[in-house]
């Protein structure tokens, strides 16, 4: 019976500690949410998004690292979509059984994990440092290459779950290969495929390190493309570090503000693709 | 969008009955220009997948080339030189790959059992209903961007430590010959040990859910001849689950020390980027990622910004190892299950 009891005792233990550990997770989850919602919502105002960020000591928003982020984020995405996309579109379709495409996914899955301050070095030493100048156009090719992987992985996984029996049908038809993928199986994929723009979209909208040294930072109003431009992650990283007041709550809701575009931007991904599932 | 093109496809087909001439032509490069269109396409993708692999060479070639003035200032001894003084240009590069290897250390000590046991609360313990909610929760953990776990550490985290925990540990371990050292100095607050903290909490969702998919992934069968023998919960996790997924829970921990490694801009907030290998991890401390983020755009001089490239490609050498690791062992699982 002491041995039983025991056997009980330990187990009892264990799952008590599981229970602790998943409190503490979630716990912690709660605890930066309510951070950032209190320190946020504080100093929330039209102001941030209708004026510049302003000298230390003076009152201002957000307005130039909103639109260089939006602008940065747009030009990322559109470079790096299509080439994940194809990418993906070769490792399931054409090349299925190739050698290309195990060496490719293999790679591609150690870029989906691999530090991005190291894509901002290899953007700098590409663009950077022979253009003699940072630019807006470094900051979009550095997002690009960390929308790269995301993209090749979901569109690949996405692809592979359209039935092969669709495909067949479409060939014994009479349609080429190309015909087949681009209206059969880009079709049947489209949400998952989706889903995959939305996460790397997610990612990349609080991506910094790879803009520290591309984009670098702007402090006025600046669309131009081929001179520094502000965004919102690295006026956090120099407004969090500064001393002063103003620029330490600009921070907070500047962290507001992407972490919320952040989530909403997952749950959407999560409810597309539970709805692609379910249909 | 299909309509039209179905409509041609059946006007081939069609127009194969037909034995004029000018059908025949014609047909013929409806045909070329179809095949034509097919081999674009195919080579588009196939470059696409290339491209993919002239990316990591190129970020490699690149790394190295950028760091050659550095390695051929100092040679080996860069690796193995604590100074690191921009003023005379004398650079070692030990402090920071120290500090990247014992943060991401101390975080997996504490990152690990707790996404195995969350991982165990989730696919054992928790009813069937609140296990979807509650994994989302956890994976959000891994959505926030690190830069909010930055600001977060810096204004939250790093007072708080300050306050209860590092005086705690100074306090306790205060007459303890080894853990006197490890624990001492004034709480400032930030350093490595909040800096570790911080990734235990970045990389906690990353080996959760690889736990509870490999968790997952273990025959019911298994786990219910165990159950009918008597076992109970924890034996079977202990000896049924954990024995069949070790591999899985193994490539799951690298992918994520993988992640801890390169952690950047939440390090950087709460390291207090200080060139020295200290024995208290109380202390302040440097990462390679946050010394890199920290000093890049200020750094004058070729050598300076060479030496800061070799150090990314010191991090990436060693990330590649571990991710090529864990990809590795998570590929054996795969063909286990699959």
């Amino acid at each position: 019976m002491d041995r039983y009891r025991r056997r009980r005792l330990r187990n009892t233990i264990v799952l008590t500690l599981s229970i602790g550990a998943t409190a503490v997770g979630l716990g912690w989850l709660v605890l930066i949410l309510g951070a950032l919602v209190y320190e946020g919502f504080r100093g929330l105002s039209l102001a941030v998004f209708t004026e510049m960020t302003p000298p230390p000591g003076a009152d201002g928003g957000l307005l130039n690292p909103i639109i260089g982020s939006l602008m940065l984020t747009i030009l990322a995405v559109a470079i790096g979509t299509p080439i994940g996309i194809l990418a993906g579109t070769y490792m399931a379709e054409y090349g299925k059984y190739a050698k290309l495409t195990v060496v490719v996914r293999f790679i591609n899955d150690i870029l989906l994990s691999a530090p991005s301050i190291v894509v901002g070095l290899f953007v700098y030493e590409i663009l950077v440092a022979p253009m003699g100048h940072f630019s807006g156009w470094a900051g979009a090719v550095a997002l690009a290459l960390i929308v790269i992987p995301v993209v090749v992985r979901t569109t690949e996984d996405m692809l592979l779950l359209v039935p092969k029996e669709l495909r067949e049908s479409a060939t014994a038809l009479g349609m080429p290969l190309a015909h087949v993928i681009r209206f059969v199986s880009y079709g049947a994929a489209r949400a998952g495929i989706i889903t995959g723009v939305l996460l790397a979209i997610a990612r990349i909208s609080g991506e910094t390190a790879p803009l520290l040294f591309t984009a670098l930072n702007n402090q006025f109003f600046s669309t131009n493309l081929n001179a520094p431009i502000s965004s919102l992650p690295v006026v956090i990283f120099q407004f969090a570090l500064s001393p002063y007041a103003d620029w330490q709550r600009l921070a907070w809701i500047g962290a507001l503000i992407i972490t919320f575009a952040v989530l909403a931007l997952s749950i959407t991904a999560r409810a597309l693709s539970a709805a692609g599932k379910s249909s | 969008m299909l309509e039209p093109r179905r409509q041609k496809l059946v006007d081939i087909a069609l127009s194969s009955r037909v034995k004029s001439s000018a059908a025949a032509i014609s047909r013929t490069r409806i045909l070329g220009r179809l095949r034509f269109g097919d081999l674009l396409f195919r080579h588009l993708t196939r470059a696409a997948a290339i491209l993919v692999l002239i990316i990591l060479s190129g970020v490699i070639i690149a790394l190295i080339r950028g760091s050659l003035p550095a390695l051929q200032a100092f040679g080996f001894n860069f690796l193995i030189e604590e100074r690191w003084n921009p003023v005379t240009e004398k650079f070692g590069a030990l402090a920071p790959i120290y500090g990247t290897l014992v943060t991401s250390f101390i975080a997996m000590l504490i990152a690990v059992p707790l996404g195995l046991l969350i991982a165990l609360f989730l696919t054992e313990l928790c009813p069937m209903w609140l296990r979807r909610p509650i994994g989302i929760a956890i994976e959000l953990l891994a959505g926030i961007p690190s830069i909010i776990y930055g600001i977060w550490g810096l204004f939250v985290f790093a007072p708080f430590l300050q306050r209860t925990l590092q005086p705690a540990l100074i306090d306790w371990f205060d007459n303890i010959p080894v853990l006197s050292a490890l624990f001492e100095g004034p709480p400032y607050g930030i350093g490595v040990l909040t800096a570790s903290l911080i990734l235990a909490i970045m990389v906690l969702p990353f080996v959760t859910s690889t736990s509870r998919d490999v968790f997952e992934a273990v025959p019911p069968v298994l786990k219910e001849a165990a159950y009918g023998v008597g076992c109970t919960t924890w034996e079977v996790v202990r000896y049924v689950v954990l024995p069949y997924a070790r591999v899985g829970v193994i490539g799951g921990v690298m992918l994520s020390l993988g992640r801890a490694l390169g952690e950047t801009m939440a390090v950087t907030f709460v390291i207090g980027n200080a060139h020295k290998i200290s024995e208290s991890i109380l202390a302040p401390g440097t990462t390679i990622s946050a010394t890199i983020a920290n000093e890049f755009t200020e750094a004058v001089g070729d050598l300076y910004t060479s030496s800061l490239i070799a150090l990314g490609l010191i991090l990436f050498v060693i990330t590649f190892i571990v991710l090529a690791a864990a990809r590795y062992l998570l590929l054996q699982i795969e063909k286990r299950v699959g």
